[in-house]
C-alpha cells in the first residue's frame, strides 16, 4: 500500500516537472517571439516603405535622387531639395546645439552647487518632453515673427561679410532653414545634454581630483581630462542628436515655408524630407505618393546608419567601464 | 612668457568658460520657459467648457471632444498593444538573453527603434495596415483608429522594452536562486517573482511610453487621419489632439490657432504631467534601492 503511494508520488512529480519545462519552453519561446517583434518592426518600416517607393526607386533610379526637380503636374521627381533641406536644418541644430549643451552638461556637472544640480537638469529634461507640434506652434506663431525681426539685422551684418555673407541674405519673412534650424536645436538640445551630463558623471572622481590637486582650473579640468575620457561617447551624443534633428517632423514642417529650392541662403524658405511627406501625402495619388514613401524609405535608411553609429560610439565608454 | 602671465590667462580662460556654461544654462531654461509660458497664456485665454463638450466639426464655435475621444482611445489601443509586447520582450532579453549575441542585437535596434523617425513609422503602418484593409474592403475602411493605434504602439514599444530589460537588471541575483533552489519553474518564477518585484519599474516604462506616443502627431496623420465628428470605432477615421492643432495651426482662421493653443495646453499638461509622476515613481524606487 505504502509502495504505491510513493510510485504515485513518483510519477507525480515526474509528469509535473515533465510539464513545467513544457510550460518553460512555451514560455521562453513567446517571449523571444515578442522580442523578435522588435527586429520585424525595423525591417517591415525598411522593406514596406522600399516596396511603397519601388516604382521612383527602381523606375528612375538615379534621376530620383539626383534630380532636384519636384512637380506633381509632370510627375517628374527628384529628391535633391528635400534631401538638402533634411541636412542642412539638421546641420544648422547640431552646430547651434553643441556648444550649448557642453556648456550645459558642463554646468551642472563641474560648476553648479549641488542643490541646483537636480532641478535645473529636470527642467532641461522637461524641453525633451514636450510633443514637437507644440515646438511647431510656437515655432511658427511666435518665433517665426520673432526671427522676421531679427533676420534683416543678419543680413546687413553677417551678409555683407564675403563668402559666408551669402548665408544670410535673402527676404526677411522669418520662415526657411534657419528658423527650422533654431528650432530644432532647442528640440535636440536636452537630448545631447543628458548623453553628456550622464557620460561626464562616468568619469572616475580621482581622475578628476587629481588634475583639481595638481592646481587645475575647472575649465582645464573638463577640456583635459573629462572630454579626453568620454570623447567617444560626447561624439556618440551628438551623432544620436543629429538622428533624431534628421527625422524630425513637426518641428519643422509649418517653419519651413514648404518651397522646392536648393539656395545658397539659410534664410531661404525651402522643405525636408519629413515635412514633404507631412504636407503631401494625403492629397498625392499614383508616382507622387511612390515618391514620397520612397523618401521616407531613404530618411529611414539614413538614420538607422545615423543612429547605428552614434550607438556604437556611446557603447564604447559602457565597455570601458566594464558594463 | 612670465608665470604670472600664465596664471592669469588661465584664471580668465576659466571664468569664461563658466561665464558660458551658465550662460547656456539660462539659454536653455529660458526656451523652456518660453514655450511653456506662451502654451499656458494663450492655452488658457482659450479655454472654454466648449473645448470638452464640442466637436472639431463646428470650427471656430468647435472644441475638440471627438479629438480628445479619438486620442484616448488610440492611446489605450497602443498601450494595450505595445505594453504586453513589450513587457515580454524586455523580460526576454534581461532573463533569457542578458548576455548572448542575439540578445545584445535586439537590445542595440531597440534602442535605434527608440529614435527611429516616427513619420516612416506612420508610412510603415500605412502600408501594412491601411492599404491592405483598403484593398480588402473595396475601400470601405481605410484610415483607422487601430491603425492610428498601431502606429503609437511602434513609438511606445521600445520604451516599454527598455525600461523593462533595465528593471528586471536590477532585481537581485539572489531573488532568482532562491526561488530556482525551491524548485520554483522559471515561467512561475518570471512572472510571479521577478516582474512582481520590478512592477513599479514597469509602470513607470509604461507611463514614459503613454507621455512618448500622447504628443506624437507625425505617425497618425495618415494612419487614422482625422475625423471632424465624434467617432469611437476603431476602424473608422479617428481624430486625435496631435493631429487637430496640426491641422488648426496650418489654418489661416486665428479663432481656430485660439483652440489649436488650447489643445497644445490640454496635451502639454498631461504629458508634462505624465513625466513628473514618472520622475515620482522612479526617485521612490532609487530611494528604496539605496
Amino acid at each position: 500500500m505504502q509502495l504505491t503511494h510513493a510510485r504515485q508520488f513518483a510519477r507525480d512529480s515526474e509528469r509535473r516537472s515533465h510539464a513545467d519545462a513544457r510550460h518553460d519552453r512555451i514560455f521562453r519561446r513567446l517571449l523571444k517571439f515578442c522580442a523578435l517583434l522588435v527586429l520585424v518592426a525595423l525591417l517591415g518600416a525598411a522593406l514596406s516603405t522600399l516596396w511603397g517607393g519601388r516604382e521612383v526607386l527602381f523606375g528612375q533610379g538615379l534621376h530620383f535622387l539626383t534630380s532636384d526637380a519636384w512637380n506633381p503636374v509632370k510627375d517628374d521627381y527628384g529628391a535633391l531639395a528635400p534631401i538638402f533641406g533634411t541636412v542642412v536644418t539638421s546641420l544648422i541644430a547640431i552646430v547651434l546645439s553643441v556648444p550649448v549643451s557642453f556648456g550645459v552638461a558642463m554646468f551642472l556637472t563641474e560648476i553648479a552647487p549641488n542643490w541646483m544640480r537636480g532641478p535645473v537638469s529636470s527642467a532641461i529634461e522637461l524641453l525633451a518632453g514636450i510633443p514637437s507640434i507644440i515646438y511647431g506652434m510656437w515655432g511658427l506663431f511666435v518665433f517665426v515673427p520673432f526671427m522676421s525681426g531679427i533676420e534683416p539685422v543678419l543680413s546687413d551684418t553677417l551678409g555683407k561679410i564675403p563668402l559666408i555673407g551669402r548665408l544670410f541674405q535673402g527676404p526677411p519673412i522669418g520662415l526657411g532653414l534657419l528658423t527650422a534650424g533654431i528650432v530644432l536645436a532647442v528640440m535636440i538640445l536636452p537630448f545631447i545634454t543628458s548623453v553628456m551630463r550622464e557620460v561626464f558623471q562616468t568619469v572616475p572622481t580621482r581622475l578628476k581630483e587629481s588634475a583639481y590637486a595638481l592646481g587645475s582650473t575647472r575649465w582645464e579640468v573638463l577640456w583635459d581630462i573629462v572630454l579626453p575620457y568620454t570623447r567617444s561617447a560626447v561624439i556618440g551624443g551628438i551623432i544620436l542628436g543629429l538622428g533624431r534633428a534628421l527625422g524630425e517632423t513637426m518641428a519643422v514642417t509649418f517653419v519651413l515655408g514648404n518651397s522646392y529650392n536648393i539656395t545658397s541662403s539659410l534664410l531661404m524658405p525651402g522643405t525636408s524630407i519629413s515635412s514633404s511627406i507631412a504636407n503631401e501625402f494625403n492629397e498625392a495619388v499614383g508616382l507622387h505618393r511612390s515618391a514620397l514613401i520612397a523618401l521616407g524609405f531613404l530618411l529611414f535608411v539614413v538614420t538607422f546608419i545615423v543612429l547605428l553609429i552614434a550607438r556604437l560610439m556611446l557603447r564604447q565608454l559602457a565597455k570601458r567601464e566594464g558594463k | 612668457m612670465s608665470s604670472r602671465g600664465l596664471y592669469i590667462r588661465r584664471r580668465i580662460s576659466n571664468a569664461m568658460a563658466i561665464t558660458f556654461a551658465a550662460a547656456a544654462t539660462l539659454l536653455g531654461l529660458f526656451f523652456l520657459v518660453w514655450i511653456l509660458w506662451l502654451t499656458l497664456v494663450n492655452g488658457i485665454s482659450a479655454l472654454h467648457g466648449s473645448l470638452f463638450t464640442r466637436i472639431t466639426a463646428y470650427g471656430p464655435e468647435g472644441g475638440l471632444a471627438n479629438a480628445i475621444v479619438g486620442s484616448l482611445m488610440m492611446d489605450l489601443i497602443a498601450l494595450l498593444i505595445c505594453t504586453p509586447i513589450g513587457v515580454m520582450a524586455g523580460t526576454w532579453l534581461a532573463e533569457y538573453a542578458r548576455l548572448t549575441r542575439l540578445g545584445t542585437v535586439i537590445r542595440f535596434l531597440n534602442d535605434i527603434l527608440l529614435s527611429a523617425p516616427s513619420i516612416v513609422l506612420g508610412l510603415f503602418v500605412y502600408m501594412v495596415i491601411v492599404l491592405p484593409m483598403s484593398n480588402l474592403t473595396q475601400g470601405a475602411v481605410s484610415f483607422s483608429g487601430f491603425a492610428g493605434g498601431v502606429a503609437l504602439a511602434l513609438i511606445g514599444l521600445p520604451v516599454i522594452v527598455r525600461t523593462t530589460d533595465e528593471m528586471l537588471q536590477l532585481v537581485p541575483g539572489t531573488l532568482r536562486e532562491a526561488a530556482l533552489s525551491l524548485g520554483v519553474p522559471q515561467w512561475k518564477l518570471t512572472v510571479q517573482i521577478l516582474l512582481r518585484a520590478a512592477s513599479s519599474g514597469i509602470v513607470t516604462g509604461v507611463l514614459l511610453a503613454l507621455a512618448r506616443l500622447a504628443g506624437e502627431t507625425a505617425p497618425l496623420l495618415f494612419t487614422a487621419f482625422g475625423n471632424n465628428f465624434m467617432s469611437v470605432d476603431p476602424l473608422d477615421k479617428m481624430a486625435s489632439v496631435p493631429v487637430a492643432i496640426y491641422q488648426y495651426t496650418n489654418d489661416p482662421d486665428p479663432a481656430l490657432h485660439a483652440i489649436a493653443w488650447a489643445g497644445a495646453l490640454v496635451v502639454t499638461l498631461f504629458v508634462l504631467a505624465l513625466s513628473l509622476l514618472t520622475r515620482l515613481f522612479v526617485s521612490r524606487k532609487k530611494a528604496s534601492y539605496e
